[in-house]
């Protein structure tokens, strides 16, 4: 942020005006940011290119209009007035995936859904993010126990931010997106976590009663995912 | 006084009248019926596997049982059983369970389809979930799973931990096959499960030529999150309870809440003080309020195509009602407050700003629906998009059980909380909203007309509320810790939803939870209309048609 090491630099006091007195003093509310202070009186910064990346990363998301379940209406109220997410930049809702950064999963995912919603992920472009909303993102949450129900959207993507609640109110979610952009701006990334469904032709699925039986229904080169609920938490 | 005595079971002379309307259908029925049964709704007539629709036509064309309002589908130990829930778009306190027992070594039963267009997706849902199977079906196949499924989940012997193959394949163009060159070319287009203006995770494939619609079928099951298993595992008491909050879940809670308490307070005879029912009514109609200004955000949304002023207006005015049933039962969606026998606390403390920010956005109202006239619909682009499109006569709505905002948008005068009263509703000053356009500008304009008429009830009710003494604030009325009503009794009530007639069928078994707990989802059958306003119609506008339906695909899918 220092300006003493570089050559350029406009001499200071050769442009002391009213604005620049004012601005520095803070007698104007307009003009007392951090950013202005950081900027001193030299219009440069320096930085490290990542670092920078990051921050913009984070400064400024496209979130996927994505809406599941309960959750997303209360994620509609986040995008809408009074909560606005538009605030922390990250408010701007894009239809599709291949324009979107951040993928917020907002309900319950179920059996047929899941290969649907790994399709969805897979044509976001890196670098991507997920954020887990919901008691149903973290385990299934209040449908936990039902026969179609995926036991949480890790079981599918990975997740960087989980936000609890069922519904958690639009407070959280921002609280929860602040986080995220927290995160990407220290340049964190999600931890890889081992997810048991995959989608994978279903000529390579292990051969069992199951894929016996439904041999005759779906073709070697076909994508599945197989549910093996036994071994879900 | 309980309001509940007005209920047929509960009062004998409506009891025997009851009775008496199961001789008369059995007359009119004569050899056809093999048996009978008394469920607490209505008279059960049991009739053989194969003579369904026999049965099923004259009930409909000779007693006016022209409403197939759901179909429950159950397995017991030696049998399984259909049961079509019949009552009458004219009178709805008229109502007639039609039994159908079939063997466990061959579920074979016929189909209801040609009589009520919508036991298609009823029966399909039955065979999907339980396995009966219906023979004469136009397309047995499985609805709320996926294709591959193995076994019957609501079946008696289902192993919950089997592995499970679900597909990602690409749909085909039914239309190709049986077309040839010089006939035109037909296009696929899967519209969702990933769209915006499918209000959820509905896929809709779609077949056109050019821009017309000339083949479409809603696929659905994208949300279907067990919530009959669900209930089956709860008790009655308190865990069912949180579960109807996530049916409907676009803030219509209470309303979804009323169903399930209907029902099982019926079941169980459970009367609910006077006081209870008017903070219920207010509670409902809030939620209604809520509910209908997301359909309206979001039917701008889908006709004009962006997040502007209407849909932040229709957000805006959401949020001041959701602040105050957050101040009633302490969340903003997922209320929880109902208890069987009344609700679990009091209006808040001070009374007097409770009912004070009540009057403040019952006083604004006015002001805010004038505004979305202004806005919406006498804008003439919303005109030209909305008047005679997606034209749903009130015959065909009949046939495919449409309710709620979509029936009475067709010219059909039918509202449960005047017809099969409950709660608090025939003491207050209000009208049932009808409009005879029949297409999404009329749907369109029940909706708004509907907020008015919410209002004028929640007006009534704070009035109420407010002068009532202060000892005689009773919120609850004795319920036994363990509820366990007798065995093999069986209920089929509905209450009027934010989206149409909400049923709830139990049948108990004698312990503390449900046998079997069927919910009979108005946008389910809402849905299904969506091929017939649709076919031959432009694209866009059936992207306007499904907007005027306003489904919930958490409760299309439960």
């Amino acid at each position: 942020m220092s300006s003493e090491q570089k050559p350029f630099v406009t001499d200071d006091t050769q442009v002391q005006t009213e604005t620049r007195d004012a601005r520095m003093a803070g007698a104007d509310d307009r003009f007392n940011s951090k950013l202005r202070e950081a900027f001193g009186s030299s219009p440069f910064i320096l930085t490290k290119f990542d670092k920078f990346m990051n921050w913009v990363r984070g400064s400024s998301m496209f979130m996927l209009q994505f809406g599941i379940a309960c959750c997303s209406i209360e994620m509609m109220h986040t995008y809408a007035i009074k909560h606005d997410l538009d605030r922390f930049a990250a408010g701007v809702p894009r239809a599709s995936p291949r324009q979107a950064d951040v993928i917020i999963v907002p309900g319950t995912i179920v059996s047929k859904f899941a290969p649907r919603m790994k399709r969805v992920y897979d044509q976001m472009p890196e670098p991507k993010f997920v954020v887990g909303m919901g008691s149903c993102t973290i385990s299934g949450g209040p449908f936990q126990e039902g026969y179609n129900v995926i036991k949480g959207a890790e079981e599918v993507i990975p997740v960087d931010i989980h936000i609890p609640g069922c519904p958690p109110r639009p407070e959280a979610l921002i609280y929860g997106i602040a986080k995220l952009q927290e995160r990407i701006a220290n340049g964190e990334s999600s931890p890889v976590t081992v997810k048991p469904y995959e989608l994978e032709q279903f000529g390579d699925l292990e051969r069992d009663e199951i894929v016996d039986k439904l041999a005759a229904q779906i073709d070697e080169d076909d994508l599945v995912m197989r549910y093996n609920w036994a071994d879900s938490p | 006084m309980s309001l509940e005595e007005q209920q047929p079971d509960d009062d004998p002379a409506e009891l025997e009248a009851a009775v008496s309307r199961g001789d008369e259908l059995a007359e009119l029925l004569g050899d056809l019926v093999i048996g009978r049964e008394e469920h607490m709704n209505a008279p059960g007539l049991v009739v053989r596997p194969d003579e369904v629709q026999e049965a099923l036509f004259k009930l409909r064309d000779e007693a006016g049982f022209d409403h197939l309002s759901c179909l429950t589908a159950q397995e017991y130990e030696d049998r399984y059983e259909s049961i079509y829930h019949l009552t009458s778009f004219d009178d709805r306190t008229d109502e007639v369970s039609v039994v159908v027992p079939t063997s466990k070594d061959n579920p074979v039963s016929q189909s209801a389809e040609p009589v009520y267009r919508t036991a298609d997706w009823h029966e399909r849902e039955a065979y999907d979930l339980v396995g009966i199977q219906y023979e004469g079906h136009p397309d047995l196949r499985r609805i709320l799973l996926p294709e591959t499924w193995q076994g019957h989940p609501l079946g008696l012997d289902y192993d919950q931990e089997r592995p499970q193959i679900a597909t990602l394949r690409e749909h085909a163009n039914p239309l190709e096959k049986d077309q040839r060159a010089e006939q035109g070319n037909t296009m696929y287009v899967n519209i969702g499960p990933h769209h915006p203006a499918t209000h959820g995770v509905l896929h809709v494939e779609t077949v056109v030529d050019g821009e017309q619609v000339v083949d479409l079928n809603p696929d659905i099951g994208y949300l279907h999150r067990c919530e009959e298993q669900m209930c089956q595992q709860g008790t009655y008491r308190h865990q069912i309870m949180p579960y109807p909050d996530r049916w409907d879940y676009i803030s219509a809670g209470l309303l979804n809440e009323w169903a399930y308490a209907r029902a099982a307070e019926d079941l169980a005879d459970i009367d609910v003080p006077e006081y209870a029912q008017i903070i219920r009514t207010l509670g409902a109609e809030l939620c209604r309020i809520a509910s209908h200004m997301i359909a309206l955000g979001t039917f701008a949304l889908d006709v004009y195509g962006d997040f502007t002023a209407i849909f932040m207006y229709a957000m805006r005015d959401r949020e001041i009602v959701q602040n105050i049933l957050e101040d009633l039962t302490g969340q903003r969606m997922m209320f929880n407050y109902f208890r069987l026998g009344g609700v679990v606390w009091d209006l808040p403390e001070p009374r007097e700003e409770f009912f004070e920010k009540i009057r403040d956005f019952l006083d604004g109202l006015p002001e805010a629906l004038e505004e979305y006239h202004d806005m919406i619909t006498s804008n003439e682009i919303l005109q030209a998009r909305t008047v005679g499109t997606g034209v749903l006569p009130p015959e065909v709505a009949k046939s495919y059980g449409a309710t709620g905002p979509v029936a009475r948008g067709s010219g059909i005068d039918y509202d449960l909380r005047r017809d099969d009263s409950y709660g608090y509703y025939d003491e207050l000053d209000w009208d049932v909203v009808v409009e005879d356009g029949c297409d999404n500008f009329s749907r369109l304009l029940v909706r708004m007309r509907e907020v008015e008429e919410s209002a004028k009830i929640i007006q009534q009710c704070v009035d109420l509320l407010e002068d009532w003494p202060e000892d005689e604030r009773n919120i609850q009325s004795n319920v036994p810790r363990t509820l366990k009503p007798d065995e093999d009794t069986e209920i089929y009530r509905a209450v009027e939803g934010a989206k149409g007639e909400l049923g709830i069928y139990i049948r108990a078994d004698g312990t503390d939870k449900p046998a079997r707990f069927k919910i009979r989802s108005p946008c389910f059958s809402n849905l299904q209309t969506l091929p017939e306003m649709s076919e031959g119609e432009y694209i866009p506008d059936m992207i306007a048609s499904l907007g005027s339906l306003d489904i919930v695909l958490g409760e299309v899918d439960r």
